[in-house]
């Protein structure tokens, strides 16, 4: 890999082909990411109803669903920059989420009758207890699973993050079984909140984007701001230095799995309203596509993450909604999966330091 | 005390001869042969042993890229499917409609019944030679994009590209190249031609040509896997795994090597899938799932990373375990030792997930290591691989 950066530089933009090349991995990804709503709107314009409303309607689904794949992005990230490990079960543990909100509306006794005060009383109250059972439980793997694996190849813990992957999907199946299950429609999410000339926004939409902005926003101020925040990123730069400082190296990783546990357990919470259906399965594909968006932004950076899972959620609604008006009707939601995984890869191959940058050891 | 020792050099000696690894190969093998006849043609540990072996080709061909050449692949599930539904194209009535009108089929070295179907009909060893082709073109390709990227990205290319075939499994149906559709969708491509070598098979009468016909292959396998090992390219691939940067400015070429590894490992998969098709007699679009890719690569690490042998081993504890321990044997075990109201099969998963944990914890070389792999673990030569140095 740095063999081949060596000797590539300095040809760079000496010949038309380099050239192009140059221009496609500096802006490739970008024009990439705009193809899709670029060319929806303009197919929408030359319709004869001269529409956005359709389009806005999608970009709106697409902001909220990309809150909560956010909300997941940001565990990945923070994961990776501090001790370069994708941590498998981290989708899961966003199931898990889910699955925690679901079984405390039926101990707090919410349901659609349930008074205004009580709801929002009910839902704060489910917040708290999701996220710190994810904080918790990721965590608990860390303590288990990773640490005492710091000095071995790095393999070594990719595969026991596969394997609490696996566990943690057998117990969300244990628990709800394996087909998908309904969730009480608490908060009557498709309610109609603000009309913009046709594109609505409902309670559900201002649900996920009105948690997740301030949680990153308090997030991204403790990793700035405090003590801890800088210890962790001290840690991410390089750990052995940071040790020397006196910073406890294994302190801050635990609280990174933290954080990144509490965001997920509000992302679980979030999608188990906003989707009103979970099951066990969910955190495996979300857990994709939150990865797919950390890597986007650049792993190891927050924002970037942020900033990839809104783009991934607008990838994702253009594609369930309207991908058939592409490929055929024979062409439904069902080949979301397969448009997503399609820009991770041209994204490894374009541009795999993502959108912002990376923010790890090894990429500098 | 003396005995033992003297016994114990005479083994080492015995060991330290290049024929008598060949010995016991053989020996085991004689065994393997004549195992069937302890049990009834359709006996239950008869169908148990089919499936391991054919793992025990899936985890030798994800052993070359993941063992050899150190390029985590987490979706090899593609290889499987794409040999899988070499049988369903080349050795079924699917391609009826496409073929001459629905008029008449394309037979190429087929006797018996399958001369008269309509479709695609080719001799086993044809199709085998078709699914190792196209699997090794799709291996180069999904290997194409990863090739610039460091270790954990392209365990997710890879894995993207399993999820990919999976779905397009799964909804193939909606894709048509002229008459020919690409997969049966939600169902399953079925029947498909059972071989006819020497014999003709059948699954419903008599298990054991399956079994032999298994043990053929992974003899072939394993005798490319020893050579490709000793090989120049094995060299390289171990090379690039130990240090990819030292290995490339000593020569080796990066692209053409690491490309072989995709190509190799995916033809084996390929191979072992086209047996399973045949045997399973249904090409099953869900059974292309992120945890089969996970399963195989739990057996290489069971047995230990790059060790052949390992390898065979931990596929066959694995299978044992899938097909037999699991359902059959402790299948109600969670009930009767602790009072828990599911079965085993509910959560085969989490022992599986468990099990990972626990080996790369207590014994992440693996039960037979390899011995080059084994100095790494105990001794950290691999420091410049590893997270980094601090520990508490």
């Amino acid at each position: 890999m740095e063999a081949a950066s060596i000797t590539g530089k300095p040809l760079a933009a000496t010949t038309p082909v380099a050239a192009v090349r140059a221009f496609l991995g500096r802006y490739g990804l970008i024009i990439l990411l705009a193809a899709g709503p670029v060319y929806f709107a303009i197919h929408d314009l030359l319709q004869p109803s001269h529409s956005l409303v359709k389009l806005g309607n999608v970009l709106v689904a697409g902001i909220s669903n990309g809150a909560i794949w956010a909300l997941v992005a940001v565990g990945y990230t923070l994961v990776y920059g501090i001790i370069e490990l994708i941590n498998f079960a981290h989708g899961d543990l966003f199931m898990i989420g889910s699955f925690v909100g679901y079984g405390m509306f039926g101990t707090l006794g919410l349901t659609l009758t349930t008074g205004t005060l009580g709801l929002v009383g009910g839902l704060v109250v489910t917040l708290i207890v999701c996220m710190l059972v994810c904080a918790s439980i990721n965590v608990m793997i860390e303590r288990v699973g990773y640490r005492p694996l710091r000095n071995a190849p790095k393999l070594a813990p990719l595969i026991t993050a596969v394997g609490f992957s696996f566990i943690l999907q057998n117990v969300g199946e244990l628990w709800l079984g394996g087909s998908q299950h309904g969730v009480t429609d608490l908060i009557r999410g498709s309610t109609h909140v603000i009309n913009l000339g046709g594109v609505t926004i409902d309670r559900q939409d201002i649900l996920a984007v009105g948690l997740t902005v301030p949680l990153v926003l308090v997030m991204t101020t403790f990793i700035s701001q405090s003590r801890l925040g800088k210890a962790m990123r001290a840690t991410a730069q390089d750990p052995e230095a940071a040790r020397l400082m006196g910073i406890n190296v294994d302190t801050t990783i635990s609280l990174t799995f933290l954080i990144g546990g509490l965001l997920a357990g509000a992302g679980g919470l979030i999608y188990a309203l906003y989707q009103t259906n979970i099951w066990f399965f969910q955190g495996f594909r979300a857990g994709l596509i939150a990865f797919t968006a950390a890597v986007m932004g650049g792993i190891g950076n927050v924002r970037g993450a942020v900033l990839g899972g809104f783009i991934i959620g607008i990838i994702q609604q253009l594609s369930d909604n309207r991908i058939h008006e592409v490929l055929g009707k024979n062409f439904g939601s069902e080949w979301t999966n397969v448009v997503v995984f399609a820009y991770l890869i041209l994204i490894m191959v374009f541009r795999p330091q993502g959108l912002i940058g990376e923010e790890t050891r090894e990429a500098g | 005390m003396a005995a033992l020792t003297g016994m114990r050099d005479t083994l080492a000696d015995f060991r330290r001869r290049r024929w008598s690894g060949l010995a016991i190969a053989a020996a085991v093998f004689a065994i393997a042969w004549f195992l069937p006849y302890l049990y009834g043609p359709l006996d239950n540990t008869l169908d148990t042993a089919i499936y391991a072996v054919a793992y025990i080709i899936f985890a030798l061909g994800l052993n070359i890229v993941v063992g050899f050449a150190g390029l985590l692949d987490l979706g090899y599930v593609a290889f499987y499917a794409i040999g899988a539904y070499s049988i369903g194209w080349f050795g079924s009535d699917w391609f009826t409609e496409a073929i001459n009108g629905g008029k008449s089929g394309i037979h190429v070295g087929v006797s018996g019944q399958a001369a008269h179907l309509l479709g695609i009909h080719l001799n086993f060893i044809l199709i085998v030679i078709a699914a190792m082709i196209l699997t090794s073109i799709a291996g180069a390709i999904i290997g194409l994009p990863t090739l610039r990227l460091r270790g954990d990205y392209i365990a997710i290319v890879t894995l993207a590209f399993g999820e990919i075939a999976g779905t397009v499994a799964l909804n193939g149906d909606a894709i048509h190249i002229g008459k020919f559709t690409l997969t049966a969708g939600q169902t399953a491509i079925s029947p498909v031609d059972q071989p006819n070598l020497f014999t003709q098979f059948d699954n419903a009468l008599n298990l054991r040509p399956y079994y032999w016909l298994g043990l053929v292959m992974i003899a072939i396998v394993l005798v490319i896997n020893f050579s490709l090992r000793d090989s120049r390219l094995g060299r390289a691939w171990i090379a690039i795994r130990e240090d990819e940067v030292a290995a490339a400015s000593m020569g080796v070429p990066l692209v053409r090597t690491k490309l072989l590894a995709y190509a190799m490992g995916a033809a084996l998969g390929g191979s072992a899938g086209a047996f399973l098709g045949t045997y399973t007699q249904a090409i099953n679009s869900t059974q292309f799932q992120f945890s089969f890719s996970i399963f195989v690569l739990a057996m290489i690490i069971l047995g230990g990373l790059g060790s052949i042998w390992g390898t065979v081993v931990g596929a066959i504890a694995l299978s044992v375990i899938n097909q037999q321990l699991i359902p059959t044997t402790f299948h109600t075990a969670p009930h009767d030792l602790f009072g828990l109201n599911f079965t085993a099969s509910e959560i085969s998963f989490g022992i599986f997930g468990f099990l990972l944990v626990l080996m790369m914890i207590a014994r992440p070389q693996g039960l037979v290591p390899e011995r080059r792999r084994k100095l790494e673990l105990t001794e950290g030569l691999a420091s410049d691989e590893s997270l980094y140095e601090v520990s508490a």
